[in-house]
């Protein structure tokens, strides 16, 4: 029979050798992370005494996506930028990735100091509102938020939305009275009743113009993906080009980079969404259909510091600034005096309420 | 010496007994052996990570102790980390399982979808009966589906031989987009990305409704469903004629052949079992946290189960620990996202796994 020791000698010996090779890895790490931890600690330290004491303070809860999205996510951040510059208040923010972070960003900010806690996006309507139940002595805003008939808000919740149909509309009846061709192209992201919205009051627009012209519609698809594909994005743009379009407006998130590089390799215009896109395409944007996320949280900043703060719905069309379209010396090659003035017209009937725009 | 690497250890330890005492013994042990590579390799990316983030320009100090602090340091924290971990449990399982006998199942986040959206679909089912009935039904339901999903390439693999990790690559693909048409196409309520609530038969209990600290984390009962699963998969691949034929496979088809064990049917039923595990890595957040269905929930947990599996050499009870430190590391990146970007997190995960591989290999090496 084997003798146990015989084998175990050698065996144990081998790795006593290649755990003090790690060791002595480790060790070396471990002296690494330690001289770092040394100079960040004489670099820093004037953080956290920066922070005023009795400041207002909002606490914010990013869509999917985050800081640096050019969009949506930026324009509340802009919104706090400048309530902090104006208004002196004192934010701190969360980018959750995950269905249940949403609430726990939320909660964090709510069971702190936060004395309004903002949701950016329709994915946190039911946080919000499970959240504000819970903690009815904070103010609470849902940025895009969605609700059925019958759903009671709670008193310390507003939730915001915005008339997307109605600033497309705009854009629309300026690409009708731009185009040359006759035709012209949306481009959507997902397939959703959301991006409909844009759609629906960009042919509306168009065909208000323009009775006799052609609208191309196509979707990048229908996974959240369409929402960050340029390549499918361009693909999309030239189909559309080579059917005679030679305005193309997009509602489709990053997927619109590629509508660009489209329309600059072609010679076309395009339409930017939600932020102003000039700079994407210098040359190439006709205008750009915003959706003025950051005066929304900065007003609603403002109010819940004042202490004007009123629960409920609030729907932010023309008529509210809520949406409009860009118009500045960039674009006033394209859109003459006479344009400016029609749209105008429309803008005015619309927040008049004598045009209905379609939704769907 | 040819014996499966998660034996040898057992060796070892029988010899340490026999003769030295001392480091050099305890050192020999299997236990300590089997875990040094996990702890050289979390104890080497953390201090990684402190080098990250003081060049980020964050003190170490206070990334860890806001990390420590968020995660594990409060009952909301550990109720967060221990919900993350519940669907980690399940893909861990799953990649584990099919891993007995050497398949690779990157599949495990398009099977997760799948039976997620299972769940919502029968749990919101009016004629569905109460609980527990109604739970049972809904998991069965799920499993079956993330089954059926598993067996794709299971079948695929015997009949033609394609590859598993591409065919479950791509049915990832096929499965985002077909949750996707069915949301938008009726399944989802308006203006939203979620379906309809399920019925209160088809619920699980929150842990706040016998642990009051854990109020407001969505932790709950899924969390022992995970626990459960690991033990019984653990006792069937010991005792089961079925899981040690599995094991068998896995050492090679050639030695499942000569055992007469048919490759192709044993393939199908790695595959099956893995997918209606990850099937059931809906449940937490289905049947115990939000009630329904919503676009994205998986949060990548079905890829994550990779590492789980590999942190965890597979073995179906070692998923649970690996799954928690995944867990506590994946819901870490949100608590120190007011420090740095998230993404940080991601990165020590990668650091601490290449890390546990390279350790690994060179103790696995030494000890056979």
């Amino acid at each position: 029979m084997l003798d146990p020791t015989t084998r175990l000698a050698p065996d144990s010996a081998r790795v006593r050798s290649s755990l003090s090779g790690i060791l002595r890895i480790s060790l070396l790490l471990a002296a690494i992370a330690l001289l770092a931890g040394f100079l960040s600690a004489c670099g820093g330290g004037e953080s956290e005494s920066k922070k005023k004491v009795d400041a207002f303070r909002v606490g914010l809860v990013f869509d999917i996506g985050g800081l640096g999205d050019k969009s949506f996510n930026d324009a509340a951040h802009r919104g706090l930028l400048k309530a902090r510059e104006d208004l002196g208040i004192e934010f701190e923010y969360y980018e959750p990735a995950e269905g249940s972070e949403r609430e726990a960003a939320l909660r964090i900010f709510a069971a702190g100091e936060a004395d309004l806690v903002v949701g950016v996006g329709f994915l946190f309507s039911d946080d919000v509102k499970k959240v504000a139940e819970e903690f009815p002595e904070k103010k609470f805003a849902c940025i895009d938020m969605t609700y059925q008939d019958g759903d009671v808000i709670p008193p310390n919740v507003v939730g915001i939305k915005f008339r997307e149909e109605q600033g497309s509309y705009l854009v629309g009846a300026i690409a009708g009275l731009v185009t040359q061709t006759g035709t012209v192209g949306f481009v959507g992201g997902m397939d959703i009743p959301l991006i409909h919205k844009f759609e629906a009051g960009y042919r509306a627009g168009f065909e208000a113009v323009r009775p006799d012209g052609k609208v191309l519609i196509r979707y990048a698809g229908v996974t959240g993906d369409a929402f960050q594909n340029p390549t499918k994005g361009k693909e999309l743009a030239l189909a559309e080009i080579d059917q005679g379009a030679d305005i193309l407006f997009h509602a489709s998130g990053s997927t619109g980079l590629g509508v660009f590089e489209a329309v600059r390799d072609r010679d076309k215009l395009a339409i930017g969404v939600d932020s102003d896109q000039q700079a994407e395409a210098p040359g190439h944007i006709l205008t750009s259909m915003t959706k003025q996320v950051d005066v929304a949280v900065f007003d609603t900043a403002k109010a819940a510091k004042d202490g004007t703060f009123q629960g409920g719905i609030r729907i932010l069309g023309l008529k509210e600034g809520g949406v409009d379209y860009v118009y500045d010396e960039n674009n006033s090659q394209w859109i003459t005096p006479e344009i400016r003035e029609r749209v105008e017209a429309l803008r005015t009937e619309i927040a008049e309420g004598r045009i209905e725009v379609p939704a769907s | 010496m040819t014996a499966p690497r998660g034996r040898v250890g057992g060796g070892v330890d029988v010899a340490g007994r026999g003769a030295h005492s001392g480091i050099a013994g305890v050192l020999a042990s299997g236990w300590v052996v089997g875990l040094a590579p996990a702890v050289l390799a979390i104890g080497g990316g953390l201090l990684l990570g402190g080098l990250l983030v003081s060049l980020l320009g964050v003190s170490p100090l206070e990334f860890y102790s806001v990390l420590a602090k968020g995660t594990v340091g409060s009952a909301f924290g550990w109720g967060q980390v221990l919900f993350r971990a519940t669907p980690l449990v399940f893909t861990g399982l799953s990649v584990a399982f099919a891993f007995q006998a050497r398949l690779f199942n990157i599949g495990a986040e398009g099977q997760m979808l799948l039976g997620g959206l299972v769940l919502a679909w029968v749990g919101a089912w009016t004629g569905l009966p109460g609980a527990p009935f109604g739970v049972l039904l809904a998991l069965l339901a799920a499993a079956a589906m993330g089954g059926v999903w598993g067996a794709i390439p299971g079948l695929l693999k015997a009949k033609t031989g394609s590859h598993e990790v591409i065919v479950t690559i791509l049915l990832n693909f096929v499965a985002f987009a077909l949750v996707n048409y069915l949301l938008t196409r009726g399944l989802a309520l308006p203006e939203t990305v979620r379906t309809a609530e399920i019925q209160e038969g088809a619920r699980l209990a929150r842990l706040t409704e016998w642990v009051p600290v854990f109020r407001g984390a969505p932790v709950n009962a899924a969390l022992f469903l995970a626990c459960a699963a690991a033990v019984l998969l653990q006792l069937w691949l010991r005792l089961s004629p079925h899981g040690l034929s599995l094991q068998l496979l896995g050492e090679g088809p050639g030695a499942a052949r000569y055992a007469g064990l048919s490759v192709g049917r044993l393939t199908v039923l790695a595959m099956t079992g893995a997918g209606a595990l990850a099937g059931l890595g809906g449940a937490s957040f289905v049947l115990g946290y939000k009630y329904y269905f919503e676009e994205g929930f998986t949060g990548g947990a079905g890829f994550l189960g990779i590492a789980v599996a590999l942190l965890a050499r597979n073995r179906p009870l070692w998923v649970v620990p690996s799954a928690l430190f995944f867990g506590a590391l994946s819901y870490g990146g949100f608590v120190v996202n007011r420090l740095v970007p998230r993404e940080l997190l991601d990165v020590l995960q990668a650091v601490i796994l290449l890390l546990f591989i390279l350790f690994d290999q060179r103790l696995g090496r030494k000890r056979t």
